[in-house]
């Protein structure tokens, strides 16, 4: 069964529509027990960074997630992914789960068209276990205007906008994040959950 | 690069697609979950329902079209059609939608969009215009579908729904819905000139050529159209690859 984090922030209904597609058991909760006995999380988000983490601080699970995700796959999606680095900037110097490393600033370019939304094209950087049987030319729907700045060793792909917006990342280990949405990326998003599910299968 | 977006628009009423469209393989013609389903599968980079009832009794049946909707197609679905109140916004966000597009009330409620973006987040916030030339680089914005003039400059009223912190524009014009010769490139052009948020072109699109001069002529970040889809004159696979050959880069 597939976690999925309802600490009161967003797209928790897409996330839980796209696994229900996949034929994944899933459950949206908020509870640290399910949390625990869970063969894989996911943390998902939308709107700001401040919010949001003081939500997931408020729900009580942040102790319980950060010790879930040295044991199991976990997959933060968009704000999710952002929550997983040290830090954020957004409105104000906000702290994050820690799990990545690096921290979530404004996209610096002045002249782009901010949020950065729509379908942009996956550059890999390093093999991952989330890109089996993707191809050379994918595109995944974003939706932000402020991205992750992270050393190139927590990089998995990226995409051109104005510079290097980095699109998948984690933490070499257990640990993932996609700043797109997969569960709004047509075929290819799908693929990627599916292969998140495949190895919470693995991990079991 | 992010990819320039070809967005098919249903028009539902009652729960099901106005000008019944007979998708091959479909049983029920008209259903607004067949037509975004085929859609999705032509290519579609999003998806949006424009509900023409948008009555208060007609509220539910466009929440369970989405509802149903959002389990089958999964790329970004759109609502837009008489929402008047955060609640509505909230509404129909709860049922699957992504982003809604609010049009007359924004424009006779500014705070509308300004409360949309803050509970919401902007990027669920698309303010649909429909506006008309009254001179050769001027426009008005009209509402209730182009009935009335609010007599409201069109590049005034594009700078501030940026400032109350919407995620994207819609821009219809009315001279050129309809006309099926092309977007109003004049109008698009200086709108997109004025804002730095995604700008949707809307009415007008009757051949195959005119999303990619669309895209070549101005800025503008996706371009979206309903009867030419509906009749299936054209698919969205057939846009895209006139887009290709021309150097546009799409999904």
């Amino acid at each position: 069964m597939i976690a999925i984090i309802d600490y009161g922030a967003g797209n928790i209904f897409s996330v839980k529509n796209a696994l229900d597609h996949l034929g994944v058991d899933s459950r949206l909760t908020a509870d640290a027990e399910v949390l625990k006995s869970a063969d894989g999380l996911i943390l998902p988000g939308v709107g700001a960074f401040p919010s949001a983490a003081r939500k997931l601080s408020q729900s009580g699970l942040t102790d319980v997630i950060k010790e879930q995700a040295k044991r199991k796959p976990f997959l933060g999606i968009c704000l999710g992914m952002q929550l997983l680095f040290e830090k954020s900037y957004e409105f104000e110097l906000c702290e994050g789960l820690g799990l990545v490393k690096g921290f979530v600033d404004r996209i610096p370019e002045d002249d782009l068209i901010i949020p950065h939304m729509g379908w942009n094209k996956l550059e890999y950087t390093r093999s991952c276990p989330l890109f089996e049987g993707l191809g050379d030319n994918e595109y995944v729907y974003f939706v932000h205007s402020y991205k992750a700045f992270c050393p190139d060793d927590v990089l998995y792909a990226y995409s051109e906008y104005g510079s290097r917006v980095p699109a998948v990342v984690g933490d070499g280990k257990h640990v993932f994040g996609c700043q797109f949405h997969p569960e709004k990326s047509g075929q290819t998003g799908l693929k990627i959950l599916n292969n998140f599910v495949k190895m919470c299968w693995e991990v079991r | 690069m992010l990819a320039k977006r070809i967005i098919p628009c249903l028009d539902v009423r009652d729960g099901k697609v106005v000008k019944g469209v007979n998708f091959q393989g479909i049983k029920e013609v008209g259903d607004p979950v067949e037509c975004a389903a085929e859609y999705d599968k032509q290519g579609a980079d999003e998806i949006v329902f424009y509900d023409i009832t948008a009555s208060h009794e007609g509220r539910g049946v466009i929440l369970d079209v989405v509802r149903e909707t959002a389990k089958r197609v999964f790329v970004p679905l759109t609502v837009g059609g008489g929402i008047r109140t955060a609640d509505d916004i909230r509404r129909i966000l709860r049922a699957g939608a992504d982003k809604v597009s609010v049009n007359s009330q924004a424009v006779q409620n500014p705070q509308l969009i300004k409360d949309g973006a803050d509970i919401f987040g902007s990027q669920c916030i698309c303010v649909g215009i429909d506006a008309k030339a009254i001179g050769p680089d001027k426009w008005t914005v009209y509402i209730n579908g182009g009935r009335i003039d609010m007599k409201l400059d069109l590049i005034e009223w594009v700078k501030q729904i940026e400032q109350l912190g919407a995620g994207e524009i819609c821009l219809n014009s009315i001279d050129t819905d309809g006309v099926r010769g092309g977007f109003d490139l004049k109008m698009l052009k200086a709108v997109v000139d004025s804002v730095n948020i995604p700008v949707i072109a809307s009415g007008g699109a009757g051949k195959l050529g005119d999303f990619a001069e669309a895209f070549l002529k101005t800025d503008c970040s996706a371009a979206l159209a309903a009867s030419l889809f509906h009749f299936r004159e054209l698919t969205v696979g057939q846009v895209k690859d006139d887009c290709r050959s021309k150097g546009i880069i799409v999904r």
